[in-house]
């Protein structure tokens, strides 16, 4: 089956869970920005989660299906076209031969993701197919969709879930968010001053990282130019005192001043924010940064029933 | 470096040298105090060959840099506790590296569209464009991390008489395969990217072809020289 691409969307590209197990070669993680709406569309199709899904940024592309499918889009809400009926996103649907799926307008969240049974085939570059933007690899060519891709999806496993809805385990952010942040105990930089004030989404916001506008935040003493490894939701303070929230397409290092960390928990609430959304951080422990993520890894395995 | 060495060195780091730390909830991190310190990153080095080795259960990644290793973690399905136990074992063993350290020479030509700013490091180091070439390609210098890039190597320790600090402005694109001073380190772009580097010369080799096998020329630990390449008129 191949799906062809008839309007790509402003920022559509194809994601899995991430290169792992190459950053020592300096080699990105990417990967789904929001796995957990990643691993749910994946598994409502009947997927394994690490096959391909395509994320989808702010606004969609329109699909066409070289034959029956079933699909899945989770994450960030839209109202979908399918073959002339207007459904909500959130849970499977099929397609026959020929159909056509166009994604309208979004009603919450930033990004969201379309599942196929049988996953995007495409090559794998070093254990992976995302897409890596700044590397230009992986995904389709390195890059986000064009108009007239044709994408190649593989046979279904089969055990999709026809109509049934889930939810990623986290309620989708309206404007903004509090993120959960554990602070760096090796004196890097001044995590206080993280906290209290509202921040923005800053227009560059990319893959790679969101430029948080608002109050200066000083780096403290300046950093000692030697490069440390860059966790996903590690918050970069530059000499500008502008922070930067690290996302999935982060260098692998980085010689910042890294004062605080996003807990995994809230890395996917942070994915649903777009540019101009406010955060803001709030400390939190390390016994309950792993509760949280425990709790929301529980709430979606029951919801799934045995969910991987 | 010869064995003997080694033991020294990790003897003189001493126990309460390295310690474990959380970065994020989902990695680990091995750490001890070291700026650009060949021992302390052979060390570094060798920590994380054993985690690989050791194929610790929801270790996911394993990233050594100048003086720490970044372990990543599933944290639903490892087991922080024991892995820390294990990463201050190995960070505190006196065993030698296993690993042999290779060596790699590259060829540079040194200057001209490829160097911008080796005039700019000959001022700042007040001798000729001669010497600051001369001085660069004396080093032996270590790979002690990858990062930035696919296949950049953080290399050093340049001779202090050249070592020029970042631009202040960074250059918006640098040519793939250029060769860069930072204070005390070096390194060569594998890809265009922006960059800060100061830029002396022009590698003859690829730090990263997507296609090749490895993808990567250079790893952690290795020893790299440098080669002045006539320039072809």
């Amino acid at each position: 089956m191949r799906v062809r691409v008839i309007a790509p969307g402003p920022l559509t590209t194809v994601q899995d869970l991430g290169r792992w197990g190459h950053q020592a070669w300096g080699i990105p993680v990417s990967g789904a920005m929001d796995t957990w709406s990643h691993r749910v569309a994946n598994h409502l199709v009947g997927n394994l989660p690490e096959a391909a899904t395509l994320e989808v940024t702010l606004a969609g592309p329109k699909l066409e299906f070289s034959e029956d499918a079933t699909i899945a889009v989770v994450g960030a809400r839209f109202w979908l076209e399918i073959d002339g009926r207007t459904v909500p996103s959130g849970c499977t649907f099929s397609l026959s031969a020929g159909g056509r799926l166009s994604f309208g307008p979004r009603t919450a969240g930033a990004r969201a993701y379309l599942a196929v049974a049988g996953g995007f085939e495409l090559p794998m570059v070093f254990g992976s197919r995302s897409t890596d933007l700044a590397s230009r690899f992986g995904g389709l060519d390195g890059r986000s969709l064009r108009a007239e891709d044709c994408l190649d999806v593989g046979d279904p496993h089969g055990g999709a879930r026809p109509g049934k809805k889930l939810r990623p385990p986290f309620p989708l952010p309206r404007g903004g968010a509090v993120l959960r942040v554990l602070v760096r105990d090796d004196g890097g930089g001044r995590p206080e001053l993280l906290f209290g004030p509202r921040f923005r989404l800053g227009p560059t916001s990319n893959r790679m990282g969101y430029r948080l506008s608002g109050p200066s935040v000083s780096p403290g003493r300046p950093a000692s130019g030697l490069s440390a490894a860059t966790p996903v939701g590690t918050i970069q303070v530059p000499p500008s005192g502008e922070p930067i929230l690290l996302m999935a397409d982060r260098q692998t290092t980085g010689g910042y001043r890294a004062p605080a960390t996003v807990i995994s928990a809230d890395v996917g609430v942070a994915a649903q924010l777009a540019p101009g959304d406010w955060v803001e951080f709030k400390p939190c422990s390390y016994s309950s940064a792993h509760v949280a993520l425990a709790s929301r890894e529980d709430a979606l395995r029951l919801q799934a029933g045995g969910m991987a | 470096m010869s064995a003997t060495e080694r033991q020294t060195d990790s003897r003189s780091s001493g126990r309460s040298g390295w310690r474990v730390r959380w970065c994020g909830d989902a990695a680990l991190v091995v750490e001890c105090d070291a700026d650009l310190d060949p021992r302390v990153n052979a060390r570094a080095v060798e920590i994380a060959r054993q985690v690989r080795l050791a194929r610790v259960e929801g270790v996911r990644d394993v990233v050594p840099t100048h003086s720490a290793v970044t372990v990543y973690l599933d944290p639903v399905a490892g087991d922080a506790e024991v892995l820390s136990r294990r990463l201050l074992s190995w960070a505190e063993s006196s065993a030698p590296a296993a690993e042999a350290q290779r060596e790699i020479t590259v060829g540079v030509r040194y200057g001209g569209p490829g160097g911008p700013d080796l005039e700019a490091v000959a001022a700042f180091a007040g001798c000729s464009i001669d010497e600051v070439v001369r001085r660069h390609a004396a080093g032996h210098y270590r790979v002690f991390m990858l990062g930035f890039l696919p296949g950049f190597a953080y290399m050093g320790v340049v001779d202090s008489r050249i070592a020029m600090p970042r631009r202040a402005t960074p250059r918006l694109a640098v040519p793939a395969r250029s060769v860069g001073i930072a204070g005390r380190q070096t390194g060569i772009y594998p890809s265009a990217a922006p960059g800060g580097w100061q830029l002396i010369g022009t590698a003859d080799i690829a730090p990263f072809t997507l296609q090749a096998e490895p993808a990567c020329i250079f790893r952690a630990g290795d020893l790299v020289r440098f080669e002045p390449r006539v320039v072809e008129s």
